[in-house]
């Protein structure tokens, strides 16, 4: 069943285009590496703020509220021209450890983030104005940080097999 | 001459050794790729101050003082990887077009980043709060440069995989 999904991705028309022209992949590529590091680099103040490593001086809801649109755009970007680099070859990237590793991670990192979301950043208002950050705090932004990186080195890793 | 250094530094062990170890290159690279997203968002959110886009609760000089030491910091972590990367496949390097290209782009980037803080700093020591209004165009003009020769130099890092 998935793999007729698969099968039908790689034959729609973009995934065609994109896996027979010489410079379309390249093209989207560099479109998906710029929106991750906007997405991974946005994070990463957020993260580092939440260990109290840097920005100690702004308080973090305001620091989130700022930074967040620009992560969700990113984000967006990133999903869609991944999405089309994954159509070009559905069948052999799902079957790669480096990929489906990967899908692991973002989901782990939507859902740290959720649960983030949910919980401790709704009282944000009162911690955050403070030099002590809460520690389930701390380690949501330690959890995030170490799984973006995974993300990172496993996109990296998916060209590489 | 070029041909003959390629040739040279893609025979010695060190070259070698990290072209055997299969997992060098791509942890290298991965390193390499975070030190590019932590200087792409840093610069982002001080080029978009300077062109009165983000952040304008806070003065330039204080993005400054925020934004500046973790593109130094990273700049370093990408010479030594990039280094390295160059020292495991010089002639996909080297001998490449695109990245000679991106090379000239981050020379010019840095030259105007460093413009740009001389101008700031002259503001500053001579009693002025921040940039001094006189320099907003600069400002402006510096933004937009830096962001494009930013984005520019992370493409065409990429597109160094593609061309020869």
């Amino acid at each position: 069943m998935f793999d007729r999904f698969l099968l039908w991705l790689e034959s729609t028309p973009p995934a065609i285009a994109i896996s027979e022209s010489s410079w379309l992949f390249p093209g989207i590529e560099s479109v998906h590496v710029l929106a991750i590091t906007l997405v991974v680099g946005s994070i990463t103040m957020v993260d580092l703020r939440l260990l109290g490593i840097n920005l100690r001086e702004r308080p973090v809801g305001e620091l989130i509220a700022e930074v967040l649109p620009w992560t969700r755009a990113s984000f967006a970007v990133a999903v869609c021209s991944g999405a089309l680099l994954f159509s070009s070859n559905a069948t052999k990237y799902w079957g790669t450890v480096p990929f489906r590793a990967k899908m692991l991670l973002l989901a782990l990192a939507g859902l740290n983030m959720m649960v983030f979301h949910a919980t401790i950043h709704r009282s944000v208002e009162v911690w955050g104005r403070q030099p002590q950050i809460p520690r389930v705090a701390k380690i949501s932004g330690g959890v995030s940080l170490g799984l973006w990186i995974g993300v990172v080195t496993l996109g990296r890793w998916i060209g590489f097999v | 001459m070029l041909d003959d250094f390629i040739n040279w530094l893609g025979a010695t062990p060190v070259s070698l050794v990290i072209q055997k170890v299969f997992w060098i290159i791509p942890t290298v690279q991965t390193v390499h790729i975070l030190a590019i997203s932590v200087v792409l968002s840093s610069m982002a959110m001080f080029d978009l101050r300077l062109l009165g886009l983000a952040g304008m609760r806070n003065s330039i000089r204080s993005f400054s003082r925020r934004f500046m030491p973790w593109l130094w910091g990273a700049l370093i972590v990408l010479a030594v990887s990039g280094s390295i990367l160059i020292v495991a496949e010089p002639k996909r390097a080297l001998g490449n077009v695109v990245f000679l290209l991106k090379m000239c782009m981050l020379a010019t980037a840095i030259i105007v980043t460093l413009g740009f803080q001389t101008v700031l700093k002259r503001d500053l020591a001579s009693g002025s709060a921040d940039l001094a209004p006189s320099h907003f165009t600069v400002a402006k003009i510096t933004g937009l440069l830096s962001l494009a020769l930013w984005v520019g130099i992370a493409v065409a890092g990429r597109l160094i995989a593609y061309t020869g």
